[in-house]
């Protein structure tokens, strides 16, 4: 009895090991949840984002994943609520999520990002707002560049390739809207831009015809239009409606894939500056562009490839330490520049500052029959 | 002035289709004695409707907008009679007004899984661009709505005041007991109500979702704004109901202009508070009284 037990129990620790170093085993499988808007004003950008994370799991997956370890993705529907992305937040440290995808709207991003902080765990965020990486969280890492690093880029372009001396601001009135505002509003003034009218409009506005009467009759160059995705297209078709005839000029969200999608014809002659976009003559961010396409069936805007990148950041630093590490991914990420060399999904050489910004290259682009066309490339500011 | 004008145009634009959701509340409310809480995803769903019908049937748009219609209408007038109201109409009002609360929030959330939780493009049925009148530019779109909702309300008034069928609506809707006396078939004219209070509702649906994208949340705004609109005017009167959202278009549209898109929603919410202070059967109501 004594020796049957013996080998049972023997032969119950052998299957225990072997179990273990089975690769894609229960015991080998690391778990990233995903904190992002799939409802709400935000379902546009969240769904882009989230349905790059699922591509890049799925890449990464069938490559053996990180250090051998499958990654199981959760994702959790903020309905862009700031309360509960805070609560969803607290809820991915508590299941023992390995870092923190999202979210992408910045509001929710400051109301929530205290509590990795406060858990040590690295949280990659879609968020372009400048205010987030200024208040000295070291867990905080961004995947678009910030709005302080792209407006100079804008302003010169109004100065310089639109010429304009008078311009109306259109923004929306939440933490990403007011951001750039006050982000751009001394960029132009230090060029000697004039905004001759200021227009703030609300998260979700269904309506803008209005704003765009107040535009067609005010004496501007151009429009510098800061949206969300949705309210960007209802303005664009406001704007066409009423025969608003002057050069909307945006930052990436104007320009984007969903945008467009949304606007149709209306989106034609949109341009400004774009951060990521599937359409810049990179060979990588178009592979990614088609293979996204023939996934999920609809075109990735920005927020498709800052969710890929999102977890192969996660991917890299893991790497790079040779082990699991929550704390270390941030200490990793911090001031590093990872390479396609280094890390293919990263699809773009990408340098982390210190304070969780990116710098790298950027695009400018205009909307021609309905497609995004990259018309040049800016150098990263800090390379 | 030409801006003003501009203004104003745009804002009987959307004031026309809440005035036809509007109409949709005074109908229910003067049938069934109950306010709808899912007028607002009545206008959101049919929109959503068609375009599954397009994108899960393949139909080309104007097949799938009515088959779209026709099932919104089925099971959303009538069925929503038969399933909701008889039901909880004997519990009294209050049961009724929260199961259509809970209605609203299964359409919006239903819309959201089996559909999309994005924005979608709605084809618009009128050209895009601007004419210019007597200078002062105006959407096409925006004076094909206001052309189509003020056929479509006058063709209802014209059903309800000069044919037999629309008057025994009206003899049901102001007594069903007596109108019962009378022969006229109860049962069936309010049936009849909910169908046109469906009807209503797609075509505000049809004409509101190419400028708002077609989304589940769209019910949000145009219910509040059509519920605002039927007080104002009179929630007993269609005529009231159609000023009502007139009225609130307008308001909306200026303020939006005038003070601030951010302030818009509270413009007229200060004018529903008024009008509940000053004159609480609304402009164009009548005052009713009840033995409880």
């Amino acid at each position: 009895m004594t020796t049957m037990s013996r080998a049972r129990v023997l032969a119950l620790g052998a299957a225990l090991a072997l179990t273990a170093a089975m690769p894609g085993s229960a015991q080998e499988r690391v778990k990233l949840i995903n904190v992002v808007e799939l409802s709400g004003a935000g379902a546009t950008a969240g769904t882009q984002w989230r349905n790059g994370i699922d591509l890049a799991v799925a890449d990464i997956n069938a490559r053996g994943g990180i250090l051998g370890r499958q990654i199981d993705i959760v994702h959790y529907d903020t309905q862009t609520n700031p309360g509960n992305t805070r609560a969803a937040v607290q809820r991915a440290i508590d299941e023992g999520t390995y870092s923190v995808l999202g979210p992408v709207f910045s509001g929710p991003i400051g109301a929530s990002m205290q509590i990795a902080q406060r858990a040590e765990i690295a949280q990659i965020v879609g968020g372009e707002a400048a205010g987030l990486t200024r208040q000295g969280n070291q867990f905080l890492f961004r995947t678009s560049l910030s709005q302080a690093a792209a407006m100079p880029k804008l302003a010169t372009y109004l100065k310089d390739t639109v010429k304009a001396s008078r311009i109306a601001v259109v923004w929306v009135n939440n933490d990403f809207g007011k951001g750039g505002r006050d982000a751009m509003l001394p960029e132009l003034q230090r060029r000697g831009i004039q905004v001759a009218l200021d227009v703030s409009t609300e998260q979700g506005q269904a309506d803008f015809t209005a704003d765009a009467i107040r535009i067609r009759n005010a004496n501007v160059d151009a429009v510098f239009v800061y949206l969300n995705e949705d309210e960007s297209a209802r303005f664009l078709l406001a704007a066409r409606q009423q025969n608003v005839n002057k050069p909307m000029i945006g930052e990436t969200t104007l320009l984007g894939a969903r945008v467009i999608q949304l606007a149709g014809e209306a989106a034609n002659g949109a341009r400004g500056h774009v951060g990521l976009s599937i359409d810049a003559p990179v060979p990588a961010f178009q592979d990614f562009g088609r293979r996204y396409q023939a996934r999920f069936n609809i075109a990735s805007d920005h927020n498709g490839l800052k969710g890929y990148m999102a977890v192969h950041m996660i991917k890299w630093a893991t790497e790079r330490m040779g082990r699991f590490d929550r704390k270390g991914v941030a200490d990793t990420l911090r001031g590093a520049t990872i390479t396609p060399q280094m890390e293919p999904g990263i699809l773009i050489t990408t340098k982390i500052e210190a304070n969780g910004d990116l710098d790298r290259e950027s695009f400018l682009a205009e909307v021609e029959n309905g497609q995004q066309v990259i018309k040049a490339t800016l150098p990263m500011i800090n390379p | 002035m030409a801006e003003l004008v501009a203004y104003i145009v745009a804002g009987l634009a959307t004031g026309a289709i809440y005035a036809l959701a509007a109409i949709g509340f005074t109908l229910v409310w003067q049938t069934s004695q109950t306010i709808n809480f899912a007028q607002g995803e009545y206008v959101m769903l049919p929109a959503i409707l068609i375009l599954a019908a397009v994108a899960f049937l393949g139909l080309p748009v104007w097949a799938a907008a009515i088959l779209g219609a026709a099932l919104f209408v089925v099971v959303f007038g009538l069925g929503f009679k038969l399933a909701v109201v008889d039901p909880m109409i004997r519990h009294g009002v209050l049961p009724l007004a929260i199961a259509t609360m809970a209605l609203a929030i299964i359409m919006k959330e239903s819309a959201k899984d089996f559909f999309s939780s994005e924005a979608q493009t709605f084809p618009s049925p009128f050209p895009a661009g601007a004419v210019d009148v007597l200078g002062v530019s105006l959407s096409l779109q925006h004076i094909a709505i206001i052309a189509v909702a003020f056929v479509a309300i006058g063709a209802l008034q014209w059903f309800v005041t000069a044919t037999r069928t629309g008057r025994q609506m009206q003899a049901t809707a102001q007594n069903p007991g007596v109108a019962l006396i009378l022969g006229i078939p109860v049962a069936r004219m309010v049936m009849l109500t909910f169908a046109i209070n469906a009807g209503l509702a797609v075509l505000a649906s049809v004409l509101i979702s190419p400028i708002y994208l077609a989304k589940f949340s769209n019910g949000d705004v145009i219910g509040l704004f059509a519920f605002i609109a039927a007080i104002v005017g009179g929630f007993n009167q269609v005529r009231g109901a159609l000023a009502g959202g007139l009225i609130v278009g307008v308001v909306d549209s200026l303020a939006a202009a005038y003070i601030s898109s951010s302030y818009r929603l509270a413009v007229p919410l200060v004018l529903l508070v008024v009008i509940i202070l000053v004159k609480p059967e609304g402009l164009f109501g009548r005052r009713e009284e009840r033995r409880v």
